[in-house]
């Protein structure tokens, strides 16, 4: 089966500090792929080349087959790659419908009227229908992840990129939101997750990829990637869970 | 319970939508008992209004802080010289001027949008003196002395006053309705977007270069028409003044008092300048730079502006661009 959006030889220097060193990654068409590593791996910065934030230092993105390395974040994101940022990044002069009907007009192709509605829903789904009208300035921080996800939600996307979308929550939070990840990937999205908190990751995931430095240590089955001997060496110290 | 939908204008909003639309209708009228030297005043305003919204449109809606907006003032005024020369009339030169200035503003673009924050302000302040340099080339402007637009020295005086004061009514109105339509449209967000996150902006699907452009060629074309207004009722153009700091002076004042990036603080902004201006604007440099060190002031002390403030009271702005969904409290 043809991969849904892949990197080949993925390298990503700032500097001289390889945070991407040679990853080679895919997720097929209703995937649920799992990412782990340390702290500093280059997880968020595959995420950040993946969806086109900056250019890359080597290496191709394809999508569907079709290299798109070349192509900007908005004409990735209009086809169909949205991303979640680990840091949430609100547009804060905005309101938090606002924020989401954007994000359904510019990414979405939505017009307006179609993206009122798919906006409204969409602040249900994510818990936030009831802070609609507020400034999204105003909103803490566990809101402001929920809406980097209804923002993200909101551009209709084919593959959905999740950084560490579950730090923070409470239990019950936890529940719902991988509740509501599993009715995504139910309705054939697929899941892209960066995430520290194993017990919640691994119910939603088919795979899971381990980075390390750079690179990929291992993937595979999620049980036998984190029962191998180099990914707990590099879990040492950063205790998962 | 009903579909979600947007909520209606507020009320409050409406009343002053009306409202302004009776004052304009007024203002029209004017001229038939209005003396000369009041009319002359207004259509300064007028000027000011026209300017002020463009920088708030770029500055406060798109956040591209520009130091150098007289370039296109001056561009305008140079235009307009240029195409009355050419034979053309100077209101048709008025009005097609800020059209070839749009021309010019495109390509820049491509340059000054790729800027980040603070080398884009500069970049355009180097901008604005470029041109003037090579304006000043032009044998036509003869250097610093410049030259007079002697074609509207051949239209009665008060017909043309009443012209250009009825021109610079259209305009300022022209341009707070506008703005006011585009910015609560799809653009408008999207340009809010990228002023409060340019990246993530992209992410959702943004395309920032050409929302900024955009909204970049509309500012340079405005501040154009606001030179060729201002040369209409100069007559003379120097390139001195055409392409002085103080354009960029007074819309940072007006913009920073009124209230960045709320849509009545040019308006609010504009009457406070040509307040000062008739109090103080003899002073000459002093004044100038009194005018600057009140909108540091301002910029420091009360980020809002007076709109800001009376927003703060009112417990909402005043046309303010929140669209609110029906449902959902706050
Ligand atoms: N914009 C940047 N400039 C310089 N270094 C960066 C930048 N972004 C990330 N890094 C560095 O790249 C490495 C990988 O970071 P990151 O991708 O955020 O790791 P992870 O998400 O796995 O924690 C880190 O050493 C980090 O300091
Ligand atoms: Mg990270």
């Amino acid at each position: 089966m043809q991969a849904l959006l892949s990197g080949q030889g993925l390298v990503k220097s700032f500097g001289r500090l390889r945070a991407v060193d040679g990853v080679d990654i895919a997720v097929h068409p209703g995937e649920a792929l799992g990412i782990v590593g340390p702290n500093g791996a280059g997880k968020t910065t595959l995420f950040g080349a993946l969806a086109g934030a900056f250019p890359l230092s080597a290496g191709t993105i394809r999508l569907d087959g079709a290299a798109i390395t070349a192509l900007p974040a908005a004409r990735r994101c209009a086809l169909g790659i949205a991303r979640t940022h680990q840091i949430p990044r609100p547009f804060l002069g905005l309101s938090v419908f606002e924020n989401v009907q954007v994000a359904a007009r510019a990414g979405g192709a939505l017009d307006a009227d179609a993206s009122v509605g798919t906006a409204a829903g969409i602040l249900s789904r994510t818990g936030l229908h009831d802070l609609a009208n507020r400034p999204a300035g105003a909103l803490g921080l566990l809101d402001r992840k929920r809406l980097e996800l209804a923002r993200a939600l909101a551009t209709q996307p084919r593959v959905l990129l999740l950084d560490e979308i579950g730090g923070g929550l409470t239990e019950a939070e936890l529940e719902q939101l991988v509740a509501l990840i599993l009715g995504l990937k139910a309705q054939g999205l697929t899941i892209v997750w960066i995430e520290h908190i194993l017990h919640a990751l691994l119910q939603v995931i088919d795979r899971l990829v381990c980075m390390a430095q750079g690179r990929v240590l291992a993937e595979g089955a999620p049980q036998t990637v984190m029962a191998d001997a180099q990914v707990r060496a590099a879990y040492l110290g950063s205790d998962p869970e | 319970m009903t579909e979600p939908h947007l909520l209606p204008m507020p009320k409050g909003d409406r009343r002053l939508i009306l409202s302004a639309g009776a004052l304009l209708i007024l203002l029209a009228l004017l001229p038939l008992v209005a003396p000369a030297q009041a009319i002359d005043k207004l259509t300064q305003l007028g000027i000011y209004v026209l300017l002020a919204v463009m920088w708030n449109l770029l500055a406060g809606y798109a956040g591209l802080v520009s130091v150098g907006q007289q370039a296109f003032v001056g561009l305008g005024g140079y235009a307009m010289v240029r195409l009355v020369e050419a034979g053309l009339g100077p209101f048709p030169a008025l009005v097609l001027a800020p059209f070839l200035v749009a021309l010019v503003a495109w390509p820049l673009a491509w340059f000054v949008l790729r800027l980040r924050l603070g080398e884009f302000a500069i970049a355009m302040w180097v901008i604005a003196e470029v041109f003037r340099g090579l304006v000043m080339f032009d044998p036509l402007v003869q250097g610093e002395t410049g030259t007079s637009v002697l074609a509207l020295n051949a239209i009665d005086a008060d017909t043309r006053r009443l012209a250009i004061y009825l021109l610079s009514l259209v305009a300022a109105s022209a341009a707070l309705a506008g703005s006011f339509v585009l910015l609560r449209g799809r653009l408008g967000a999207e340009a809010q977007a990228i002023r409060d996150d340019e990246e993530a902006a992209a992410s959702v699907g943004v395309s920032t270069f050409r929302v900024k452009r955009l909204i970049f060629v509309a500012a340079a074309a405005g501040c154009a028409l606001a030179g060729t207004l201002w040369l209409a009722s100069a007559i003379t153009f120097q390139p001195r003044t055409g392409f002085g700091i103080q354009w960029t002076v007074f819309m940072l004042f007006m913009v920073l008092t009124g209230g960045l990036g709320t849509f009545l603080g040019p308006v609010v902004g504009a009457v406070l300048l040509m307040g000062l201006q008739e109090a103080f604007g003899d002073f000459g440099a002093w004044y100038l730079f009194g005018v600057g060190a009140l909108s540091v002031a301002f910029a420091l002390a009360l980020p809002g502006g007076l709109v800001g403030l009376w927003s703060a009271r009112r417990g909402r702005e005043p046309l303010s661009m929140r669209r609110r969904l029906s449902a959902g409290e706050g």
